[in-house]
């Protein structure tokens, strides 16, 4: 195995290394938006169900919780662009 | 069994060649000439819709359709009957950034204009110069940045913390949100419908049977991706009537 490392390239751990970032990053980033846009979403549909006639409202404030929410996932998928080895 | 499967690197699936002026900032590629068309059709569907008959048909439809859309569900439900002056931009808006949107899944275009970052920044900084060039006009530039940094109804000590805080929300984190989240959304979903085409593709030619699940998702796909349209166009849009309209009422 050590025979193995010691016979790559240079730059082919920093790169394998980076490739494993990125996916740690998104990953850890997509985490919490996950869960919260579950709660939004969720807590919507029981706004909706228990008060047909306010389902507008809700969904139009619905949307905008979830565009706040997910905004940090994004920030962790541009950043998986970002990072370079 | 190994497939055959080599992914694109991502730059060969958004960057084109340049076609003119190659080199230059100003190099057309085949993303400008999208963008060009999508002003081109939202202009000539409006312009199509001018002389309103009482019945309406063909482009009036659309453009009826377009106008009670943004009318009922985005400025009524944000801003109130005071906010629909600012109807014909959020018009402008939606249906410009849903035909940049739609090219990503049109044959022979595939490529959603959105999907470089270029032009929602270029948005993003019009909606944030727009929602703060309100502000500062109807009440006054002190009288806005202290609404901004001093919420109301919070004990003082709590504005050590909260107005570093609005100031990063109002002046950094919107703007910049608001540009990541369109274009990073239809980045992902260009590179979806790429993923599957590449594995549905790398699949027909190794078994030809084994191609009809990629082959099913993608065409799933190409149905998400145009809610993903339409939703991002009109995210960008609400949040843009949201923004405009806490600068006109601040901190209730």
């Amino acid at each position: 195995m050590l025979h193995l490392l010691a016979q790559q390239e240079p730059g082919e751990l920093a790169e394998g290394l980076t490739a494993v970032g990125r996916g740690i990053v998104y990953g850890g980033a997509a985490i919490g938006p996950g869960i919260g846009i579950g709660i939004v979403v969720g807590n919507a549909i029981t706004a909706m169900a228990r008060q047909p006639e306010a389902a507008g409202m809700v969904r139009t404030t619905m949307f905008l919780g979830i565009a706040f929410t997910e905004a940090l996932a994004l920030f962790g998928f541009v950043l998986a662009f970002i990072i370079s080895g | 069994m190994i497939l055959g499967l080599e992914f694109p690197p991502i730059s060969h699936v958004v960057e084109w060649p340049a076609l003119l002026f190659d080199g230059t900032p100003f190099a057309i590629n085949k993303v400008v000439i999208l963008m060009w068309v999508s002003v081109i059709i939202v202009f000539l569907v409006f312009a199509a819709a001018r002389g309103q008959k009482l019945v309406p048909t063909g482009a009036q439809n659309v453009a009826e359709t377009a106008i009670e859309f943004i009318d009922d569900q985005i400025v009524l439900q944000t801003m109130g009957p005071e906010g629909l002056r600012f109807t014909p931009f959020l018009l402008t808006l939606f249906t410009f950034i849903f035909t940049c949107n739609i090219w990503g899944l049109i044959p022979g275009a595939q490529m959603p204009v959105n999907a470089r970052i270029a032009l929602p920044v270029f948005m993003a900084l019009l909606v944030y110069v727009i929602y703060h060039t309100v502000g500062i006009v109807r009440h006054g530039p002190i009288k806005y940045m202290k609404d901004i940094m001093f919420l109301p109804g919070v004990p003082w000590p709590m504005y050590i913390l909260l107005t570093p805080i609005e100031l990063i929300t109002k002046f950094i984190t919107q703007p910049l949100s608001l540009a990541v989240r369109l274009f990073a959304n239809l980045l992902a979903g260009h590179l979806l419908l790429v993923s599957f085409a590449v594995i549905t593709q790398a699949l027909f030619t190794a078994t030809i049977i084994g191609a009809a699940l990629p082959l099913a998702l993608l065409i799933f796909l190409y149905g998400f991706e145009l809610l993903v349209a339409i939703l991002q166009a009109y995210i960008f849009t609400i949040l843009c009537a949201v923004y405009i309209d806490s600068a006109m009422h601040p901190a209730h």
